[in-house]
């Protein structure tokens, strides 16, 4: 035991230290450089503002002044990141999760409708790929329509679906997660018809000689063979869902989701709120994004290279 | 002649392979292509029949259309007296290609027992009669590996198991070591020399070594391309009970030298 601890030691310390150089050293170089750019950014666009409204313009102040004042204005044109943190901060702590103050309140909102739509457009996308994979037909009908609709701009699309669906009677969460899920089908239809699709012939002739049915072949052989191309298309999906669920929240003027907190943010000049609300959105995305490879990382734990 | 044709239709049973003036002919823009040109050929029952030739001779294709993987244009084939079609769906027999195709997500086990699962088998009794079929070809303690964790030689050794694993009639080969090293390819046809021996099983094997036809089989098969035919049908004089020192005795030079032999015969017409 003694050798053992002693063997791996040195070789998990090693590990860690690969581990800083490898992934934590160039993320935070690049988050330096992000925030030195931004404060810079917040510095050079704030700076007519404050010179007009918090400074004298007439002058007797030093650069000192004018970069303090860049940094604390009431509506800047350009926040700096920290009242972009504090404004997030006192946000998530100040106000109870059920109040329209708290961005969670806005994420879980935003995060529903993100989520339905995920799984309605990979439902829709799974069924439309094995059509198309198992019909010369469905393939040359569906195809060209399938890319079509997505060359229609969504925030065209977005208010006539949510005019529709809304005199059938749907409101809330179910329109939302119709303008996301149009976005999520796409590349998820694009990506299975290639997976399931890329197993070899000699693989298909064999599930042939062992005179298995085309549920079987699709089931026992297709499917799998097409996980790896599936995962990769719903990073993609649920990413283009999200933007789909928040520009859906615009048009209708919707009092709650990120979408709708970015809206009334730039009603009233809050740009402040705009970026926090931004930000949140982004954590959202790169949430959504992580729990995917999870996802990604235990079904195909077992096969090479991952 | 007429009689003993009717009788050998008469008793199917006894006859694993029967192939009559089957023809196949691709066509192409210019000309058609003759891949095969009437065949005739029969294998019986517990036969080790070798199907050797250079490329392009068509022993690949005639085996397909045995596997029912290719459609004759012209004559007929039967396969346990029925068609390859009905014999395919009756699961006649197991076919080794010439890559394992194993399912890379599936473990060695699991791969043994794909096609016992397409077959209806339920999980336990699958299992059983696939380790059963894993030790036949020495690969128990490997079961839970996937195959990417093994050799090319333990691979293949994993799709004959995998190919037998339903008990078919006839067991199909095309080049099953063609990829391998010479040492493993060695050590794997005394591995399947010994499997037939135990249970004799028909074989059909499709290959381009003489050395490999010679020592497996019990009748060789000699094809040649332009159009694809039957050269000659030499029956092997070597004794039933082979081992590999047996390539170094008087009866398989004599016998390696009729293959040549006749491959060059194929050739020069």
């Amino acid at each position: 035991m003694v050798t053992m601890t002693k063997a791996v030691a040195p070789h998990l310390a090693s590990g860690w230290l690969l581990i800083l150089r490898r992934d934590v050293v160039p993320v935070a170089v690049v988050l330096l450089a992000v925030l030195a750019l931004w404060y810079g950014m917040a510095y050079w666009l704030n700076s007519p503002g404050a010179i007009e409204r918090v400074l004298d313009p007439q002058g007797g102040w030093t650069w000192r002044d004018l970069l303090r004042a860049t940094m604390g204005m009431e509506r800047p044109v350009m926040p700096a990141p920290h009242q972009v943190a504090l404004d997030f901060y006192g946000s998530l702590t100040q106000w109870p999760i059920n109040s329209p103050r708290n961005l969670l309140f806005h994420v879980a909102v935003t995060g529903k409708a993100t989520l339905l739509g995920f799984v309605m457009g990979t439902a829709l996308g799974l069924v439309l790929s094995v059509l198309i994979v198992h019909s010369r037909t469905l393939d040359r009908a569906l195809l060209p329509w399938i890319v079509a609709s997505q060359s229609v701009p969504v925030l065209a699309i977005a208010p006539i679906v949510l005019v529709i669906l809304g005199s059938l009677g749907f409101s809330g969460v179910a329109p939302k997660a119709t303008i996301a899920m149009y976005l999520c089908f796409f590349p998820v239809t694009v990506a299975m018809v290639q997976g399931l699709r890329s197993p070899q012939k000699m693989e298909a002739e064999m599930m042939h000689t062992y005179a298995a049915s085309r549920w079987q072949t699709l089931w026992m052989l297709r499917l799998p063979a097409a996980l790896p191309f599936l995962f990769p298309a719903l990073r993609v999906g649920i990413a283009a869902g999200l933007v789909g669920a928040m520009v859906a929240e615009l048009p209708t003027g919707a009092v709650a989701g990120l979408g709708a907190r970015l809206l009334t943010g730039s009603y009233y000049g809050q740009t402040v709120q705009i970026w926090s609300a931004l930000v949140m959105s982004a954590l959202l995305g790169l949430t959504l994004i992580a729990g995917v490879s999870l996802v990604e990382r235990a079904a195909l734990r077992h096969r090479r290279g991952l | 002649m007429e009689s003993i044709a009717l009788s050998s239709l008469e008793t199917p049973g006894q006859m694993a392979v029967e192939v009559r003036n089957a023809s196949v002919v691709y066509q192409t823009a210019d000309s058609p292509v003759h891949a095969l040109s009437d065949i005739d050929l029969n294998i019986a029952d517990g036969e080790f029949v070798a199907l050797i030739g250079p490329s392009g001779c068509g022993k690949t294709t005639l085996m397909r259309v045995i596997a029912d993987l290719e459609k004759i244009t012209d004559g007929q084939v039967l396969v346990n007296g029925v068609s390859p079609h009905d014999a395919r769906l009756a699961r006649a027999y197991g076919y080794v290609f010439q890559a394992p195709a194993l399912f890379p997500w599936r473990t060695v086990l699991a791969n043994v027992t794909l096609p016992l699962q397409i077959h209806g088998k339920n999980r336990a009794q699958a299992k059983a009669i696939a380790l059963a079929h894993l030790e036949r070809v020495g690969l128990i303690g490997f079961e839970g590996k996937y195959p990417w964790q093994l050799s090319g030689g333990m691979q293949q050794r994993v799709s004959i198991a995998r190919a037998l694993s339903f008990e078919p009639k006839i067991l199909m080969m095309d080049e099953p070591f063609g990829a391998l090293d010479e040492i493993t390819r060695d050590r794997l046809n005394e591995q399947l020399q010994q499997l037939w021996q135990r249970e004799r099983r028909t074989v059909v094997f499709v290959t381009h070594s003489i050395a490999e036809a010679v020592y497996l089989s019990t009748k060789i098969v000699v094809m040649s391309p332009r159009p694809g035919r039957i050269v000659k049908v030499i029956d092997s004089t070597l004794p039933d009970e082979r081992h590999l020192g047996l390539r170094d005795s008087a009866a398989f030079t004599e016998l390696a030298h009729a293959v040549r032999e006749a491959l060059a015969d194929g050739h020069h017409d």
